[in-house]
């Protein structure tokens, strides 16, 4: 029903993917000392800009997002101005909700702060990119039965994979094995990496699959 | 036979209790104490005969048995392996007992006991060994004792050593530095004349076994390295060797071995066998390798006692190496079998019930009297051989008989009662089974389960199990070699519990058989919101989680874990709720509004409004609180070194802080509760509170605004019974509004106004209970209660399970809230003092176990209190309640159990898994307590129906 569209959600996300392997790899063989465990901070900005500019571009290329009524320069200004603020208004978000769930506060602000960063360039940059600066369409979207489209529903999958990730990534925190990737917080960013990698393919396959059984209402 | 769902659970709750018992009781065997004292010895004058002068102890962590006497021994230890096998030495494997872990080891070899698992209990809040041990035994006979090593046995006897050095075992990484540590004391010290007994042990060589494992290229640097400081110190004794003066005595051992993979606390044969040699001048040289005798470890601990002239601790269950007498007198000899004898027969007749029919016993009667006659023949002079093989006939006596003796006290000692713990463990699953399969009737709106019990008890297979588990009882208890609680307990009890369990096994039988067409259907019927896919996978988790001994310790960080996720998805739910009705009710007429909000538009929008975004703001508060909280105690182990808010308010210069933050909570705490109160209570809370206040004032952690003389800090005690009082008068207006509802006016209002006065009783008890910086937990936990009550239970409209399960899990979080841990060393053990001018012990006991369990115990209350409140929305939720807690409690209690047999040989069995048993058990009671509570409730419910 949707094959034109699947199959582009499929070579898009190859693409993102794409791109944190190669966030991950160039920089190993470009910069001397560069590793995951060792300069995490670096690696989750690379990762983090990464995945930033190639969701943004290639979305844009797409065209997904939903088409505005005016196209004044002033108003696509603004649409950008309260997209980098959306942007920024999630990081504090996420950081608020890490330190909820007990991350220390002013300890390592700096680390908590980046992982803050990288979930939202896994979740909400999408949410930007696919729905624009529109709170009530992500209101709409996020709550049961609320997907119109199938990328609504990737949304879904892809933002809940990520999430979980993240969540189930603060699981070995505790545990006293005293490896590299247990400190605060490689683990939960490794976490939300995998899961957001798992659901960069799971969109598109579970789509595929469930392509009889999807029917979306029109607006 | 149709049971409430509430009356089955506390049934299955109270023979869950009663099976946890049995377990526990196979589990922590009750250890061997002898009631004589060993001060009595002295009446021998021992002391006038000792064997050595000084006696150098040189304990190498993990010593394993082949790395001595083994083929690579000659290559590893050169030097003790030719003293060995051509100087004048003894040497022995000697057998170490399960758990093979330093601190047990190190309690065996000095008291000369196998400490069992109960011991951890025993001593409660004090690390140092207050049992009868050598050590103490040597420091009381004047003796002056030098100690290098792992700083437990500084731990463990404090103020004993002349001198000492402690190294701490926490690197496992370090293994040179810690035993340079040790050396570098050696030169000096063996120069010096002014000590007797030196102990030294070695930690690097079991940090070696943990990092790379018993066959690295770093053993063998550091056996050579062990085998030099044998050397030295071996001949630095001889050089001090002075003619006429009595011999030393060089003792080289390991507190336990290394398993192939390098760990160590299990019981295979390479943890178990160490070495031990002893080497000194009084023994006959020898002239080639021979094959070790196998002695137990706990025996080296008689026989360094009478070689120093010491008295034999008194728990002592080892028997003198008689190899180390040979070379004194026949009498020497036969005199300290007799005071070993003597002493292992006290403890027999002490722990065993039947001790005159023991075999060892009756051999050293026999022996004692043989003894005696031979003593009288050589003290007439007589010097024929005849008197020779006398005495060597009464010395095989004797050591026959401490064999026999000694074997007969180490059954009792630690061993795990296997059979009464596998029993104890069916029972468990039986009921956990029987409960988990009756959910759908027990969670169905009648709210009643159908329990085939006559059925089952007229039924072929009843009888034949009966009769099947009584035949294996009898195998068992008939073939058992090892002392067994459940074969102990009379015949009555023993058939009570086999025609209970297989009556059990047939009504779980015809139960599954009932339910097993159902099944599609009930499946289908169900379907899970998120909320309640996160609160079943929560439950799961955290059972699986208790299997790592990591999660045990650091369970709060479980907890709140699973809190924090609780809270955001009912933020989600709510934010769905109140998002999508307002965008129902504005553009998708009837589609999306749920129909059971109609009656919201009744009121005035003002009103909708301020409840929206107070619902709205509940869950972050709640959040917000919690993360509070958590900073205020730092429990667990890896980050309880943390500097917490606790401690910050405890500190002298914050008083003014505390007293003013106390003060606040309590006026907090009065505000929430009294609301629901008869002005009775109002007043008695009011003056109850206050009283807190000034008990704590009074104890003196907190300032009083109109007293600033320095007045000393009484105890507090009169001010403390002022609010016991008042608790017992609010429980009693409470109790007695309960009973004229029931009785007389069978009125709903009332019944929960005596309720919740009941509940405000507890909250007064609590704050009284609880220090002071502490209260804001309570506060908290009230505010909480409060919020959650009126703006998410009830208009989110969730079902008594999920609200009973969210209570459970605010329960566990706010047990470790108030400082708990998985520790027995956070019980607070003063509160048992509160009001009490000396130690009682049933009301210090009642009032540690509430103030330990008080989070727990105030939500599972106020759940009571709640649902009891809510009877007309659905009148069987009490029912469903009970039936969840029940379950809730029994899934986790019941998968410890078999996680703890299975781990028993664990590690950190001791340190982590055992008292978290104990306090998952206590828990177990307590909640079955709150259950019959529940029971109670539910009955008056349905009479006052009637």
């Amino acid at each position: 029903m949707w094959d034109h569209e699947i199959r582009a959600m499929a070579s898009s996300h190859a693409i993102i993917a794409a791109s944190v392997f190669m966030a991950t790899v160039l920089p190993a063989v470009l910069l001397p000392g560069f590793s995951v465990y060792g300069s995490h901070l670096l690696w989750l900005y690379s990762v983090s800009g990464a995945v930033t500019a190639v969701s943004v571009a290639v979305f844009w290329l797409l065209g997904i997002t939903p088409p505005t009524k005016k196209h004044t320069l002033g108003y696509k200004l603004s649409r950008l101005f309260r997209s980098c603020l959306y942007f920024f208004l999630s990081c504090l978000f996420f950081h608020t909700v890490v330190v909820l769930y007990g991350a220390p506060l002013i300890e390592s602000a700096l680390e908590t702060f980046s992982l803050a960063v990288l979930l939202t360039s896994l979740t909400t940059l999408r949410c930007l990119c696919v729905l624009g600066p529109n709170v009530q369409a992500w209101i709409r979207v996020f709550s049961r039965h609320g997907a119109m489209s199938v990328w609504d529903t990737c949304l879904q999958i892809t933002v809940a994979c990520t999430v979980v990730g993240a969540w189930m990534g603060a699981f070995p925190i505790p545990l006293d094995w005293d490896r590299p990737w247990q400190v605060w917080p490689i683990s939960c960013s490794l976490g939300a990496m995998i899961g957001f990698l798992t659901g960069l393919v799971a969109a598109p396959a579970w789509i595929h699959y469930h392509r009889k059984q999807l029917t979306y209402k029109c607006k | 036979m149709k049971v409430r769902s509430s009356v089955f659970a506390s049934l299955i709750l109270i023979f869950e209790v009663i099976g946890v018992a049995l377990f526990l009781r196979g589990f922590f065997p009750v250890p061997v104490k002898s009631s004589f004292s060993s001060k009595s010895l002295n009446l021998l004058q021992l002391t006038k005969y000792p064997l050595f002068k000084r006696v150098v102890v040189m304990l190498v962590d993990a010593l394993r048995e082949d790395f001595v006497f083994g083929p690579s021994g000659r290559m590893f230890m050169p030097y003790t392996r030719h003293v060995v096998e051509r100087g004048s030495s003894h040497s022995f494997v000697a057998k170490a007992r399960p758990p093979t872990v330093t601190m047990p080891r190190i309690k065996a070899l000095t008291t000369g006991s196998i400490p069992g698992f109960i011991d951890v209990v025993m001593n409660l809040n004090s690390p140092a060994l207050l049992e009868d041990n050598l050590i103490w035994q040597a420091k009381t006979a004047g003796k002056r004792i030098v100690f290098y090593g792992d700083d437990t046995w500084v731990r463990l006897f404090p103020k004993h050593f002349m001198e000492y050095d402690g190294t701490t075992s926490f690197f496992v990484s370090d293994y040179t530095e810690v035993d340079n540590n040790v050396t570098r004391h050696l030169d000096s010290t063996l120069k010096r004349d002014d000590w007797d007994i030196m102990i030294l042990h070695y930690l690097g060589l079991d940090h070696i076994g943990h990092i790379s494992g018993p066959h690295s290229s770093l053993i063998q640097p550091k056996l050579l390295e062990m085998d030099d400081i044998l050397k030295k110190i071996h001949s630095a004794l001889i050089s001090k060797e002075a003619e006429g003066s009595l011999p030393y005595l060089l003792v080289l051992c390991g507190d336990h071995g290394m398993s192939e993979t390098g760990s160590h606390g299990g019981s295979s044969e390479p943890e178990v066998n160490t070495p031990l040699v002893l080497i000194s001048p009084a023994f006959k040289r020898k002239v080639g390798m021979e094959k070790p005798g196998v002695v137990e470890q706990v025996d080296l601990t008689p026989t360094l006692a009478l070689g120093l002239g010491l008295p034999i601790s008194q728990n002592s269950v080892g028997r003198l190496i008689p190899g180390v007498l040979e070379e004194t007198s026949l009498r020497d000899q036969l005199r300290f079998l007799h005071l070993n004898g003597h002493q292992l027969s006290c403890l027999l007749k002490d722990s065993v019930l039947e001790y005159e029919k023991e075999a060892g016993f009756e051999q050293f009667r026999v022996a004692e009297k043989a003894h005696g006659n031979w003593m009288k023949l050589y003290l007439e002079g007589n010097t024929s051989e005849v008197l020779t093989n006398m005495g060597k006939k009464v010395l095989k006596q004797y050591l026959e008989a401490l064999a026999a003796m000694s074997s007969a006290l180490s059954k009792q000692l630690g061993k795990y009662d296997m059979y009464s713990m596998i029993a104890g463990m069916v029972f468990v699953f039986q009921l956990l089974l029987v409960l988990l399969l009756a959910m759908p009737e027990a969670l169905s709106g009648g709210a009643a389960v159908d329990l085939p019990v006559l059925s089952s008890l007229l039924s072929l297979p009843f009888y034949l199990l009966c009769l099947l588990l009584a035949s294996v009882h009898v195998l068992v208890c008939t073939s058992a070699e090892s002392s067994c609680y459940f074969c102990s307990l009379s015949w009555g009890l023993v058939f009570a519990a086999v025609a209970f369990s297989s009556a059990m096994f047939c009504i779980l039988v015809s139960i599954a058989t009932r339910r097993l067409p159902l099944g599609p259907k009930i499946r289908g019927k169900w379907s899970l919101s998120e909320l309640d896919v996160l609160l079943l996978a929560g439950t799961i988790g955290h059972t699986l989680s208790l299997a790592a001994s990591s999660f045990v310790e650091e369970e709060h960080q479980t907890w709140y874990f699973l809190l924090n996720t609780l809270c955001l998805g009912v933020f989600q739910d709510v934010c769905r709720k109140y998002f999508r009705e307002q965008r129902g009710s504005g553009e998708e007429e009837e589609h999306l509004l749920p129909s059971k909000d109609c009656h919201a538009s009744d009121h005035p929008k003002a009103e909708i409004y301020s409840e929206k975004w107070l619902a709205l703001a509940t869950p972050p508060f709640t959040l917000v609180c919690c993360r509070l909280l958590r900073s205020l105690n730092q429990t667990g182990v890896q980050w309880a070194h943390l500097p917490d808010v606790g401690h910050w308010l405890n500190s002298s210069e914050h008083k003014m802080v505390l007293s003013l933050l106390s003060a606040f909570c309590l006026v907090l705490i009065y505000l929430l509760v009294q609301r629901r109160c008869s002005w009775v209570s109002k007043v008695a809370l009011a003056l109850g509170l206050l009283g807190v206040y000034s008990y704590r004032a009074a104890v003196g952690s907190v300032l009083f605004p109109w007293q600033h003389s320095s007045r000393t800090t009484s105890k507090g005690t009169v001010e403390a019974r002022f609010v016991y009082v008042f608790v017992l008068g609010i429980l009693f207006t409470g109790t007695k509004d309960l009973l004229r509802s029931q009785i007389i006016t069978a009125d709903a209002k009332l019944k929960s106004r005596g309720l919740w006065e009941i509940y405000s009783g507890l909250v007064l008890l609590v704050s009284l209970l609880f220090r002071a910086h502490n209260l804001p937990v309570l506060c908290c936990c009230l505010l909480i209660q409060t919020l959650m009550a009126q703006f998410i239970w009830k208009k989110l409209h969730y079902d008594a399970a999920q609200t009973t399960i969210m209570h459970y899990w605010f329960g566990q979080a706010f047990f470790y809230f108030q400082g708990n841990s998985n520790n027995i060393a956070t019980v607070d053990i003063s509160v048992g003092f509160v009001g009490l001018e000396s130690y009682v012990e049933a009301p210090a006991i009642f009032l540690t176990a509430l103030s330990t369990y008080a989070g727990p115990l105030l939500w599972v209350c106020h759940l009571v209190c709640y649902l009891s409140s809510e009877r007309d929305r659905s009148p069987v939720a009490v029912g469903h309640g009970c039936y969840c807690l029940a379950l809730m409690r029994s899934v986790p209690a019941a998968a410890y159990i078999v996680l703890v047999t299975v781990l028993r040989y664990h590690l950190f069995i001791w340190s982590v898994f055992s008292p978290k048993l104990l306090y998952e058990s206590m828990h177990l009671l307590l909640t079955a307590g709150v259950c019959l509570i529940f029971n109670t409730m539910e009955q008056s419910h349905s009479s006052s129906k009637s």
